[in-house]
């Protein structure tokens, strides 16, 4: 029975996994032109990627087994890895670790307890995680947009942001344009993946569900759920972020520290 | 003797990166009224000198006196209010002229009538401007606007750092000619800073040389303007 799983399921998911990294490998050489630094940060990325998916998979396996509670552990996990990642995409911001850790945790943590209180997301542990972890993952994605953005911006307007600190400004009021650029330009996948939901794009979770055995009404009904939830929490995780990241960029004398 | 306004002592800024001073051991008193000319080569620490006077930057050298009190005790908003600057460059904010001329009024929560308006943009040359885009206008018009817009603040000091260095030949003409204007019929308090002597000469009550961040000469404009060796590093 070992060989035949080995045989066929694994050697097939490898064969897979290897298909559409060639084609990213083809796509990035197409466009090197364009994005000359994709040509390794993709094949890196997919490569820890793989690893990564394949040790929580083996975790996974082994903890859904055990008792819900051992799920908290699971996503605060998430949280910490998606605040470093978040860290490498704000750099010259200082602190952004703790910035971007501070604000996922608040925002995906504070969405999940309640939607888990309230019972929208079932307290199993094979609901939580992989709910949890789309939850966490986009809010990163969020988080990875905003504070790029946001950086892109202040240093785009440098004179205009001192312009109006010269007026009498507060670094919050100088920079308050930026941060609503920022944040309306990371919400966008969130909002649109709302909008296009059933017609551009039919989730996995919606699919797996009917495969599952749900009724495929419910299934269309939750996966409406998972995305709202995955908005609220990029939406909390964005404006705790917007209050955040202004201290870090201004001196406490409100002088602009990240001017280039 | 004149109430003075704004005192430099001993001020400078050393970069923390490198260790490099770009301003070191300035010190000088600014007189109510007075037009204190800043000339120097580029590098010179000229614009330097007037963001730390303005807190834009923080002095690691010295402070600033501003009616004989530490500008330090001040909120740095409050004390920008009242020492107004404008740019090299005019820097508007999206939108029309008058929420350009607005922006200053309304971060103290005071709003500006729209006659009130009128009057500055009459008062620079852009009588019926208000409502027009900011981002279309030339750069002598938005320099315009950026004087204007800083004139709105009613500030008690006004530094000007090199206002018209970015404009074109025939707008510099006209721009400098309307801050020279400005200066005589408001009895403005200001610091310009200027790469053209002759300017410093006719507008400016007394004149500060700066070289390599240093003090080279602080005097009467022709005192200071006909010594070869200053006039050379000029």
């Amino acid at each position: 029975m070992f060989e035949h799983y080995l045989s066929s399921q694994l050697v097939r998911g490898i064969i897979y996994c290897l298909i559409t990294a060639l084609a990213t490998v083809v796509v990035i050489l197409l466009a090197r032109r364009r994005a000359p630094g994709l040509l390794w940060e993709v094949p890196l990325a997919e490569l820890r990627g793989i690893l990564q998916i394949v040790a929580v998979g083996a975790i996974l396996a082994a903890l859904l087994r055990g008792p819900a509670w051992t799920s908290i552990f699971v996503l605060a996990g998430m949280i910490v890895a998606a605040a470093s990642i978040v860290r490498k995409r704000a750099k010259k911001i200082p602190r952004a670790f703790t910035l971007a850790l501070v604000a996922l945790a608040t925002g995906a943590g504070s969405i999940l307890v309640v939607m888990t209180l309230t019972g929208v997301i079932p307290l199993k542990i094979l609901t939580l995680i992989p709910v949890g972890s789309m939850v966490i993952a986009n809010t990163m994605n969020t988080q990875s947009i905003f504070l790029d953005r946001f950086r892109g911006e202040v240093v785009a307007h440098v004179g205009e942001i001192e312009s109006a600190l010269a007026l009498g400004a507060t670094s919050d009021d100088a920079v308050e344009r930026y941060l609503q650029a920022a944040f309306r330009a990371s919400l966008i996948p969130a909002v649109d993946n709302i909008r296009s939901l059933g017609i551009v794009w039919i989730p996995g979770i919606m699919a797996g569900m009917v495969l599952s055995g749900a009724s495929p009404l419910y299934a269309a009904l939750y996966q409406f759920v998972v995305l709202t939830t995955i908005f609220s929490s990029s939406a909390l995780a964005c404006f705790v972020a917007s209050h955040l990241v202004t201290r870090r960029v201004f001196s406490s004398y409100s002088q602009l520290l990240l001017r280039g | 003797m004149p109430d003075i306004l704004v005192e430099c002592r001993n001020l400078g800024r050393e970069l923390s990166s490198s260790g490099q001073f770009l301003l070191r051991g300035v010190s000088f008193g600014l007189a109510q009224g007075e037009v204190l000319g800043i000339v120097g080569p580029s590098g010179a620490g000229k614009s330097m000198l007037l963001r730390l006077i303005n807190r834009l930057d923080e002095p690691t050298e010295g402070t600033v006196f501003f009616h004989g009190g530490d500008y330090r005790e001040l909120p740095p908003e409050t004390l920008r209010r009242s020492i107004g600057m404008v740019m090299q460059r005019a820097y508007l904010f999206p939108g029309t002229i008058a929420e350009n001329i607005a922006f200053g009024p309304g971060q103290r929560g005071e709003s500006i009538r729209a006659a009130q308006i009128d009057a500055l943009l009459a008062e620079v040359g852009l009588e019926g401007y208000a409502s027009r885009d900011a981002l279309t206008l030339s750069g002598g018009e938005a320099q315009r606007v950026a004087i204007t817009r800083a004139l709105a603040n009613d500030p008690e000091v006004l530094l000007l750092d090199e206002p018209t260095s970015a404009l074109d030949e025939a707008s510099r003409g006209s721009v400098e000619s309307l801050l020279e204007r400005l200066i005589r019929e408001r009895r403005l308090t200001c610091l310009w800073v200027t790469h053209s002597p002759e300017q410093a000469r006719t507008m400016a009550d007394r004149i500060l040389v700066l070289a390599a961040g240093r003090t080279k000469a602080l005097g009467l404009p022709d005192e200071v303007l006909s010594r070869r060796m200053e006039a050379a590093d000029v």
